[in-house]
C-alpha cells in the first residue's frame, strides 16, 4: 500500500501540504494561454517552472505544448528580469513569429518585484513587438491562489489587454468556459451553433492540445481564439462565463471595461446545469431550443431514469478544482447519490461551500484551501468509506489502497486518454459521465457478487 | 540548413562539415527560447527522489512539489516515502514575513509521523530571496529529533540542472562517512549515478553479485540512508551518468581516496567495458573469471535475438535528444547493433569534451545540436528522414506528430533499459515502434512513401531511357 503512511485520525495540519489537491497559479495561466490563436505562452522565471509546466501538460494531453521561459540566471534574479524578458520577447518574434506572446510571472519574478506592464512598454517603445503583433501578461504569483486562479487571471488580461469597446454592439454572445477540457469548449460550441447563436468563446484550446495526427508539428495549431475575436468580444451584447473562480474575473472585467453585461452560470456538467445554461442563452439570444438539444436532454434523461435503481444512495467523495466540483455535486445529488465529502486544494472560500450545500445539504464535509489535501482526503475517505470516487491520477493511490471505484474527472490526468475527447458538459457530456460512473459501478458489483446472484440483466 | 537563432548557432554542428567544431555548451539557454530543459532544483530532485527512505520535504510555494511527485520511475524494494509530495506550500504572509517558523513546524511534524532516517530540504527560487536561513532551521531539527536534517542549496535560478546535481552530491555527501562502524570486502563498490528507472539497479546489482563484488550502495537508485552512510568504506565507486555524480566522486577521492571510474550500462559494449572495468581494478582472477563467464553468457543469450530484429531494423535512422550526453554515447552504439544510423544527436547537459567525442563516433553528416528545442529539432528531423527519436516526456508528442517512431529514454520508461536485459527491452521497445502498423496512417509516412515511388519510378526512367 503506497499510502500506508496515512492515519486514520483525523489531524489538522497548518505548516504543511502533504499530496496536494492543487498546483501553482503559472500553469493554469499557460493553460489559458494555449487558447489564443498563434499564440506562444512565456515564462517569466527560471527555466525549470516553464519546462514542469509543459511536462504536465504534455502528460495530460499527449500533445506537443509550446512555452517559452525567460531562463532567469542569478544575476537576474538580483538585478531584475527587465533585460531577459526584453531580449525573450526579441528572439519569440524573430525565431517562432506569434501573433501574440502572454507572458505569466513566477513565484521568483513576482519576489523580485518585476513590472511586467512597464517592461512590455519598454519592449514597444524599443521596436521589439513587430508592428501587429502583441505581448499581454498577467501577474500569477504561485503562493496565492492555485492553477485556477492562474487560468482566471490571464483570461482577465485577455480581456484588459485585447477586448475593445468601438461603441456598436453587436448580437454577438461571449462564452468564457472555464478551466475545461479542449473537449469541453468544443461541445459549448457546438451547443452555441445548434442554438443558431453567434458567439466568441474564448479561451479556446479545442484543436490546439487535441490537435489530430497530420503528419507535422505544429508550432501554432489550428484552434485557438482569435486575438480580432477576444477584441471583438468588447462589443458583444452579452457574457456567460462558466464557473466562478475561473471565469468570473474576466467576465466583470468585460462589464466593467466595455459595458457588456453577464451572467456567471455553474460549469453545465450534469442536467440541472445544463438545463440553466441552455435557458440562460435562450433568453439572452432570444432563441427557441432546438428540437436536437431536446432529443439530447430527452436521452440522458431516459438512461438515468432506466438505470436510477443502481445510483440510489451510493454514497460518493469528492476532490478537484472548486468549479467542477459544484456541478458534480449538483449532477450527482441529482441522481440520488449522497456526497460525503468535498474537497480542494484552491482557496475556493465560504461561497464554494454554501453553493455544494446548497445542493449537498448539511451533512457533506467540505474543505477547501490550507490543509485541504490529499492526505486530508484520504483521512476522510478512511473514517468513512464511500462507494465511488472522483478526482484527478493522483486521486488512483487512494481509491487502489482503500479498494474503491475512481471517476477520473479534473486535473491532470496522466493514466487515462478520453478527456481530451470526449466531454463532460452539456446533455451529451452529463450522458458519458453517468454511463462512466454507472460502469464503473455495475463492474464493481460484478465483481463482488456472489455467484448464485452473480446477474445476467442489469 | 534550417533557420537558427544566431545566438544558438554555436551550439549545432553537422560532423564532417567545413565548419570547425568548436560547441559553445555549457550555457545558460537564451531567453525567449522553448527550451527543452529543467532547473537547479530539478537537477537535484531527481538525483536525491530515490533515496526511499529519506524525508524529501520541499520548501517553497506547492507547484515545486506538485510537478515532482511520484514522477519518476525509481523504483524502491522497501519503503516508499520517496513517493509521497511533502511541501510547506508557501503563502503571501509567508513570503513577506519568512517562511522559518513553518519551515520549522513541517520538519517537526513530519519527522515526528514518519520516523524517516534522514530528511533533504530543498530551497525552491524564493527561498534565496526571503532569506530564510534554512541551514539554521534544518541544524535545530537535527539537534531536536537526532536525526540528520540536510539543507539542499538548489534555488532554481542558480545556474542549470548540472548545478542541481552539484547540490545534491554535497547533500550526499554529508551523509557519506557517518557509519565509522560498517565494514566492507577489499572487492567492493559503490554504483553512482544509476536510479532504479523500471528496476535497473536490481538488474546491475545482480552482474555484480555474480562477478563476486559487493556492492555498499547505490547513490541514489533503491537508495537507502545507512546504506550511503557507510559508503566510504567502498573500495571503488563505478560512475554512470557522469553529469549528475562524477562531482560526489571526485569529492570521495579527495576525502577518501576512494578511486572512481566512469562507465555506461546501455548497450553491449558499454555494459560488458562497465563489469570488466571493475573487474580489471580488482584483478583478482576469480572476479575476472566470473566476469568473462558472466558477459559471454549474456552475449551468447541476446546475441541471437538482436539479430532477428536487425533484420527488419537495418538501414532505418534514428534522433537522439536526452538529458546527459554519456547516455547519447551508448545510444549512438547500441542502435548500431540494430543497423540503425544516427542522424541526430543532442543533450540537454553535455560539456565540450561530451560533443567532441561524440563527433568522433558518429557517421558523417550527423546534426550534433546542445540544448535544442522543438522547432529546430522537428526541422531537423525532417530533414533527415528519422525513423525514431529517443527522447523524453515533452519530445514525444512531437515525434508522433511526424509519424515518427519514439523511445523514451528518461524518467518514464516503463522497460529497463540497463545492461544486457536492458538491451534486448531497448530493441524490443525500439522494433516495436518503428515497425508499428500504425504509421500507415500517418499522412508523413504516405508522403515519404510515395516520394520514394516517384524518384525510384524516375530512376527507372532515366535507366529505360539510356
Amino acid at each position: 500500500m503506497l499510502l500506508r503512511h496515512t492515519p486514520e485520525t483525523l489531524t489538522d495540519r497548518s505548516a504543511l501540504t502533504v499530496n496536494p489537491a492543487k498546483t501553482c497559479q503559472p500553469i493554469g495561466a499557460m493553460y489559458a494561454a494555449l487558447g489564443i490563436h498563434n499564440c506562444l505562452p512565456h515564462s517569466h522565471g527560471s527555466q525549470g517552472c516553464c519546462s514542469y509546466h509543459r511536462s504536465a501538460l504534455t502528460r495530460h494531453y499527449k500533445d506537443p505544448i509550446m512555452a517559452t521561459t525567460s531562463s532567469f540566471t542569478e544575476g537576474a534574479s538580483v538585478f531584475g528580469g527587465q533585460a531577459n524578458l526584453v531580449e525573450a520577447i526579441n528572439n519569440i518574434f524573430a525565431i517562432y513569429g506569434p501573433d501574440i506572446v502572454a507572458v505569466h510571472t513566477t513565484c521568483l519574478s513576482e519576489v523580485i518585484g518585476d513590472d511586467l506592464g512597464q517592461i512590455i512598454n519598454k519592449a514597444l517603445a524599443d521596436g521589439k513587438i513587430p508592428k501587429g503583433k502583441r505581448v499581454i501578461h498577467t501577474n500569477t504569483p504561485s503562493f496565492k491562489g492555485s492553477h485556477v486562479t492562474g487560468f482566471a487571471n490571464m483570461t482577465q488580461s485577455m480581456v484588459q489587454y485585447l477586448s475593445e469597446s468601438t461603441g456598436k454592439r453587436t448580437g454577438q454572445i461571449n462564452i468564457i468556459p472555464g478551466f475545461v477540457e479542449p473537449s469541453d469548449m468544443a461541445e459549448v460550441k457546438r451547443i452555441l451553433s445548434l442554438m443558431g447563436i453567434k458567439s466568441v468563446l474564448f479561451p479556446d484550446t479545442s484543436e490546439v492540445v487535441n490537435g489530430p495526427l497530420d503528419g507535422r508539428f505544429h508550432m501554432y495549431p489550428k484552434g485557438g481564439a482569435t486575438v480580432g475575436q477576444i477584441s471583438s468580444a468588447g462589443d458583444s451584447a452579452f457574457t456567460v462565463s462558466l464557473g466562478r473562480t475561473a471565469s468570473l474575473a474576466a467576465a466583470k472585467l468585460l462589464d466593467t471595461k466595455c459595458g457588456v453585461p453577464f451572467e456567471n452560470l455553474d460549469l453545465p456538467i450534469g442536467i440541472s446545469a445544463t438545463d440553466a445554461f441552455v435557458d440562460c442563452l435562450r433568453k439572452t439570444a432570444g432563441v427557441s431550443v432546438p428540437d436536437s438539444i431536446m432529443v439530447e436532454r430527452g436521452q440522458v434523461v431516459d438512461v438515468l431514469t432506466d438505470m436510477h435503481q443502481y445510483f440510489y444512495g451510493k454514497k460518493a467523495a469528492l476532490v478537484g478544482d472548486p468549479d467542477q466540483l459544484i456541478s458534480l455535486a449538483q449532477f450527482l445529488t441529482d441522481m440520488d447519490m449522497k456526497i460525503l465529502y468535498v474537497v480542494t486544494g484552491t482557496p475556493a472560500g465560504p461561497k464554494f461551500e454554501e453553493r455544494i450545500r446548497s445542493f449537498t445539504g448539511n451533512k457533506t464535509i467540505v474543505k477547501y484551501g490550507l490543509g485541504a489535501d490529499m492526505f486530508h482526503f484520504h483521512q476522510l475517505v478512511k473514517s468513512g468509506k464511500p462507494d465511488i470516487i472522483f478526482g484527478n491520477t493522483y486521486t488512483k493511490y487512494i481509491a487502489r489502497d482503500e479498494d474503491i471505484p475512481l471517476i477520473r474527472v479534473g486535473f491532470p490526468i496522466y493514466d487515462r486518454v478520453g478527456h481530451q475527447y470526449f466531454p463532460v458538459v452539456g446533455y451529451r457530456g452529463a450522458m458519458r459521465l453517468m454511463e462512466t460512473i454507472l460502469n464503473a459501478l455495475l463492474d464493481r458489483q460484478d465483481r463482488d457478487a456472489p455467484e448464485e446472484s452473480f446477474e445476467l440483466v442489469m | 540548413m534550417i533557420e537558427i537563432l544566431e545566438a544558438r548557432k554555436k551550439q549545432i554542428h553537422e560532423t564532417g562539415s567545413e565548419v570547425a567544431f568548436d560547441m559553445a555548451c555549457e550555457k545558460v539557454s537564451v531567453a525567449g527560447s522553448v527550451s527543452q530543459r529543467a532547473c537547479v532544483f530539478c537537477g537535484s530532485r531527481v538525483v536525491l527522489y530515490p533515496v526511499a527512505d529519506a524525508l524529501h520535504l520541499i520548501h517553497g510555494p506547492v507547484g515545486c512539489a506538485a510537478y515532482t511527485w511520484d514522477i519518476r520511475g525509481s523504483l524502491s524494494s522497501g519503503p516508499e516515502l520517496h513517493r509521497l509530495s511533502f511541501s510547506t506550500d508557501l503563502r503571501e504572509e509567508e513570503v513577506i514575513y519568512g517562511g522559518e517558523k513553518k519551515l520549522y513546524a513541517a520538519l517537526t511534524e513530519l519527522i515526528t509521523a514518519y520516523h524517516p532516517k534522514a530528511a533533504f530540504v530543498y530551497a525552491t527560487c524564493i527561498i534565496g530571496l526571503i532569506g530564510d536561513d534554512i541551514q539554521a532551521v534544518c541544524r535545530k531539527v537535527a539537534g531536536e529529533q537526532g536525526i540528520d536534517v540536510i539543507p539542499v542549496h538548489s534555488e532554481g535560478f542558480r545556474g542549470t540542472k548540472k548545478d542541481g546535481y552539484k547540490a545534491a552530491c554535497e547533500a550526499l555527501f554529508r551523509l557519506v562517512g557517518t557509519d565509522e562502524q560498517s565494514i566492507a570486502t577489499p572487492h567492493s563498490i559503490n554504483i553512482l549515478g544509476d536510479f532504479n528507472l523500471a528496476g535497473e539497479t536490481w538488474i546491475i546489482k545482480e552482474y555484480y553479485r555474480q562477478m563476486g563484488v559487493e556492492v555498499v550502495s547505490c547513490m541514489t537508485g533503491d537508495g537507502r540512508v545507512d546504506e550511503i552512510r557507510r559508503a566510504h568504506k567502498a573500495a571503488m565507486n563505478v560512475v554512470q551518468c557522469s553529469g549528475s555524480m562524477t562531482y560526489l566522486a571526485r569529492m570521495m577521492e579527495t576525502d577518501y581516496g576512494i578511486p572512481f571510474e566512469r562507465v555506461s550500462y546501455f548497450g553491449i559494449e558499454d555494459t560488458a567495458e562497465a563489469l570488466y572495468t571493475v573487474a580489471r581494478h580488482f584483478n583478482d582472477p576469480a572476479i575476472l573469471k566470473n566476469t568473462e563467464d558472466l558477459v559471454r553468457n549474456e552475449v551468447s543469450r541476446i546475441y541471437p535475438e538482436i539479430e532477428k530484429y536487425r533484420k527488419e531494423l537495418e538501414g532505418k535512422k534514428a534522433a537522439i535528444y536526452v538529458g546527459g550526453s554519456f547516455k547519447a554515447f551508448s545510444l549512438v552504439k547500441a542502435l548500431r547493433h540494430l543497423g540503425i544510423a544516427t542522424a541526430i544527436v543532442g543533450s540537454q547537459t553535455g560539456n565540450k569534451e561530451d560533443y567532441e567525442y561524440l563527433e568522433e563516433i558518429c557517421d558523417e553528416g550527423t546534426i550534433i545540436v546542445d540544448d535544442t528545442n522543438p522547432l529546430e529539432l522537428s526541422r531537423f528531423m525532417s530533414e533527415k528522414n528519422v525513423d525514431l527519436l529517443i527522447g523524453g516526456v515533452k519530445e514525444r508528442p512531437i515525434a508522433y506528430k511526424m509519424g515518427v517512431a519514439f523511445c523514451d529514454h528518461n524518467h518514464e520508461r516503463k522497460e529497463a533499459l540497463a545492461g544486457f536485459e536492458g538491451m534486448i527491452n531497448f530493441c524490443r521497445e525500439v522494433h516495436g515502434s518503428i515497425m508499428s502498423p500504425v504509421w500507415q496512417f500517418s499522412p508523413a509516412r504516405r508522403r515519404q512513401a510515395e516520394k520514394e515511388e516517384r524518384s525510384n519510378a524516375n530512376t527507372i526512367n532515366k535507366a529505360a531511357c539510356n
